[in-house]
């Protein structure tokens, strides 16, 4: 580790290292961390590789007995910067009104062990780490004791720790003073983990700890870097994709009051100014001619009608049984319905951006990603330097929802090959249109889904064809999410419905046609459309059925199962089938996702040919819970987050361009338009699940199931329309 | 030109059309005020001018000669103004990037309506975009924020 000075010396760091004491000294643990061979993803054929053994540096303590605890996450607002210390300090027995957090820098050590490298996303975190930050905090609890022990001259057994203290008889020292001695002990290769019923952290509902960086302004996003000599820069990106510089006149640019510079990188042209407002408005006075290449052509609604004839005749099986089309044809009655959600871009509050110092040393990057071990290769494969010679310092992330998890670091690349043209310093940002126009976009899919109904009204086969693009295709993560050409992604929460396993014919298969249009993991990825498309059609299957949607799902789903208790606990809490308001009415929709299984009822009006969401009841089952208060608060914000793409938003192109620029055409949810929303945690002691995304999928199809329940109009495309 | 920002002088030398936001971020250092679409659509870089809450991202610096410009930072480093401790105690962050904006807003209604129902609330933040979706914690820590005043002697 020795990147960590430079972490702790990061100028967003200094206000904090101006009111602690000798952090530099002291205690700093270095643990073996124990690697499971977890498997998070179906798609992840092997266990990741282990992780050096080097010692690492997950938590410090200071002589004044604050504790440091170095998170290897990225803080993008779903709450790791607390949740994650909370489980390092049950195991340390520390005073928790004295811990401190800071961003670890890039390092193997600190890989995600679900990845294998170190990155945050797929609702991995807290449950990738669990052990491995009790491990920490036991061992430095164990080095404390041991110290003291030896102090003292009295058995470490007879030691015990309160908030901080090591304490023995009337013997009594505080892990500040402790822990020059500790750390020079030799880590212990075993230590005893607390049992659950001694937990006094884990479990309690705990303010977040960047609570007061955020309500004051200091809070250090990525985009509020300064560094002596720094740049800004705004890219000129083609308005095609795969679209090319022909002629480039920048003389207008250059005239321009605080431009310094113009360079051209592969995806465009930059503008070096010494403000932002000179970088855009040179930005502006620039004259290109673009070559856009064979992009220039598409359109959504092309591609839409496309998708709806691929989807007429299967693609690739993704998983088969019995024989659907005999059983098919054999029905009594069948049910068909296609679905269509479009493209969606992330739109985070924090526009991109990437700071980047390129030195005889090697480079040095300030940003929020959620991906510094892909992004350290990329930096070190364009500079020509090794990945050790890449330093990151991670910022706080103005939102991520996937789009600062690159698989190629589009946005981190870009700023790396301007301030590598340049040869000074950068900052680029994107404008709120670049981040609208530049990619990356959740897919846009179509699927097709037939059924057929047994004497009982139970669907006797069921087959679902998707459309869409793969999102691994063509990225280095490929060969592990691409088997026999289905990405895993595409057909998350569709082939591994649980309604399938008790229906004798099922077909599920895909088409990943491909397109120049840049596509990426956008919150809850598969499940995304997945939830809508499945949750939707189980709705109309009860109706065809002449069955209460609860009831329907009860005989579908086997009993006893995550899924069902969810939605029972979010059923009964809403009051389902009690009357409601005049004009309104309820949906239901329950989806397993990333681990942990979510139920939504959703109450709706319709007022004005608008749709209104009332209220949500959301139960979720994740597992065991590390800090309720993050449970709850990402629930909140994915159902918020799913309503944005349920209610309003909508990427398209014409002639090769997007169309949207801004939150005036690409719409998001509002204030206003914000549910009351009520969540309930199902106590829970089943595998700990994530709780970033699961929230998410429910929402669209427990809205629109509310609105044909209220109007007898089945709405399967997103946005939702009632026009 | 000269400005009054968050009770002190600055001396600024800047093109005319320069919007406050990069003048406060760009050239003072006062990040705290956030850039989100540049458009007046997301309300990111909510300050106040004479009291108001304005978008600073379309608000040329020129035109605020005289005025008194106020940012998050004006609110205090350690978190004890009434509204600040109605974000933490409601605990509504999340990535946090929209909250200066969110609070500035908040901040400006309270100054007007003291007591604000939903409605209220409503009509003053719809101009204030987060994708985090903490609406409805905000909502509470508004109306918590208004309790707090009261008891402080509404100083918010």
């Amino acid at each position: 580790m020795t990147h960590e000075s430079d972490t702790l010396a990061a100028p967003s760091r200094r206000r904090f290292l101006a009111t602690s004491t000798a952090l530099a000294g002291g205690l700093v643990i270095a643990c073996f961390v124990p690697l499971g061979s977890r498997k998070l993803f179906a798609q992840e054929g092997a266990a990741p590789a282990p992780a050096p053994m080097d010692p690492n540096a997950f938590v410090r303590i200071a002589s004044d007995n604050s504790v440091t605890v170095l998170l290897k996450h990225s803080e993008m607002g779903q709450g790791v910067w607390t949740s994650i210390p909370m489980v390092l300090a049950e195991e340390l027995d520390c005073d928790w009104d004295r811990v401190r957090v800071l961003n670890a820098p890039n390092a193997a050590v600190y890989s995600n062990l679900a990845f294998g490298i170190q990155g945050t996303g797929g609702s991995t975190s807290t449950l990738e780490c669990f052990d491995q930050m009790r491990m920490a905090g036991a061992t430095a609890r164990a080095m404390l004791i041991e110290a003291a022990a030896r102090q003292w001259q009295v058995e470490a057994g007879n030691c015990r720790t309160e908030r901080g203290f090591v304490i023995c008889g009337d013997k009594k020292a505080s892990y500040g003073d402790l822990a020059d001695a500790a750390a020079a002990l030799k880590a212990p290769a075993n230590v005893r983990l607390k049992d659950p019923s001694k937990w006094t952290l884990i479990g309690k509902p705990t303010p977040r700890l960047d609570s007061l960086a955020k309500v004051n302004g200091t809070a250090g996003f990525g985009i509020d870097v300064a560094r002596p000599g720094l740049l800004v820069a705004v890219l000129a990106r083609a308005p095609v994709f795969g679209g090319k510089v022909k002629r480039l006149d920048a003389s207008r640019t250059r005239a321009v009051a605080g431009v310094v510079d113009v360079v051209q990188i592969p995806r465009g042209v930059a503008v070096l100014a010494r403000h932002t407002w000179a970088a855009k408005q040179g930005r502006e006075a620039l004259e290109i001619e673009w070559d856009n290449g064979a992009g220039a052509s598409l359109s959504t609604v092309a591609m839409r009608k496309d998708y709806r004839k691929l989807a007429q005749k299967p693609g690739l099986i993704a998983r088969e049984a019995g024989n659907i089309e005999a059983a098919l044809k054999s029905s009594r009655k069948r049910v068909e319905a296609v679905y269509e959600v479009p493209f969606l871009a992330h739109a985070p509050m924090e526009p991109l951006n990437c700071t980047v110092e390129i030195s005889e040393a090697g480079c040095e990057i300030w940003t929020g990603t959620q991906f510094q071990g892909v992004d350290q290769g990329v930096v070190a494969q364009i500079l020509g330097i090794t990945p050790e010679q890449v330093k990151i310092h991670t910022q706080f992330l103005g939102g991520g929802f996937g789009r600062r998890a690159n698989p190629v670091s589009d946005f981190i690349a870009e700023a790396v090959q301007v301030a590598k043209a340049a040869n000074k310093p950068v900052k680029l940002v994107w404008m709120r249109e670049d981040d609208i126009r530049g990619g990356y976009y959740r897919p846009m899919w179509v699927s097709r889904l037939a059924a057929a109904l047994g004497k009982d009204g139970m669907p006797s086969a069921w087959t679902h064809t998707v459309v869409g693009q793969s999102i691994a295709a063509g990225t280095p993560f490929a060969p592990m999410m691409i088997k026999d050409g289905i990405d895993a992604t595409s057909i998350e929460g569709a082939a591994d419905s649980p309604y399938l396993a008790a229906i004798p014919a099922v077909r599920i298969d895909l088409h990943s046609p491909e397109s120049p249009i840049p596509v990426l993991w956008w919150r809850s990825v598969g499940h995304s459309h997945t939830g809508f498309v499945v949750e939707s059609f189980v709705d109309e299957l009860a109706h065809a059925a002449k069955t209460d949607p609860l009831a329907y799902r009860r005989q579908l789903l086997p009993a006893g199962s995550r899924n069902l208790k969810a939605l029972e606990l979010a059923a009964r809490e809403f009051g389902w089938g009690k009357p409601l308001a005049e004009g309104h009415a309820a949906g239901m929709a329950v989806h397993e996702s990333f681990g942990s299984h979510v139920a939504q009822v959703a109450e709706v009006s319709v007022e004005d040919g608008r749709i209104r969401v009332h209220r949500v009841v959301c139960a979720v089952d994740c597992g065991p819970v590390v800090n309720p208060m993050t449970v709850e608060a990402q629930m909140q914000s994915a159902i918020a987050f799913g309503l944005s793409a349920a209610l309003h938003s909508e990427i398209t192109f014409k002639d090769g361009k997007v169309e949207q620029s801004n939150f005036h055409d690409y719409k998001v949810l509002k204030f206003d338009e914000m549910p009351k929303v009520e969540v309930h945690v199902v106590n829970s002691s089943e595998k700990m699940g994530g709780v970033g995304e699961p929230g998410l999928p429910p929402i669209a199809p427990a809205v629109a199931n509310a609105i044909f329940a209220l109007t007898g109009k089945r709405l399967r495309t997103l946005p939702l329309s009632m026009a | 030109m000269k400005l009054d920002i968050n009770g002190r002088q600055h001396e600024v030398d800047v093109p005319d059309d320069m919007p406050l936001l990069w003048v406060l971020r760009d050239v003072i250092g006062l990040t705290g005020t956030k850039f989100g679409c540049g458009m007046a659509q997301c309300g990111a870089c909510t300050v106040h001018v004479d009291g108001q809450a304005i978008r600073s991202c379309v608000t040329p610096a020129s035109s605020l000669a005289g005025k008194k410009i106020a940012t998050i930072e004006s609110l205090g480093i350690d978190g004890s103004h009434p509204v600040q401790r109605a974000w933490i105690e409601e605990d509504v962050v999340q990535c946090g990037y929209c909250q200066s904006g969110q609070i500035m807003s908040a901040v400006a209604l309270l100054a007007v309506k003291p007591k604000p129902d939903d409605a209220d609330i409503d009509a003053a933040m719809a101009g204030n975009i987060c994708r985090c979706g903490t609406y409805q914690r905000i909502r509470s820590a508004v109306h918590r924020a208004a309790e707090l005043s009261r008891e402080n002697g509404n100083d918010a």
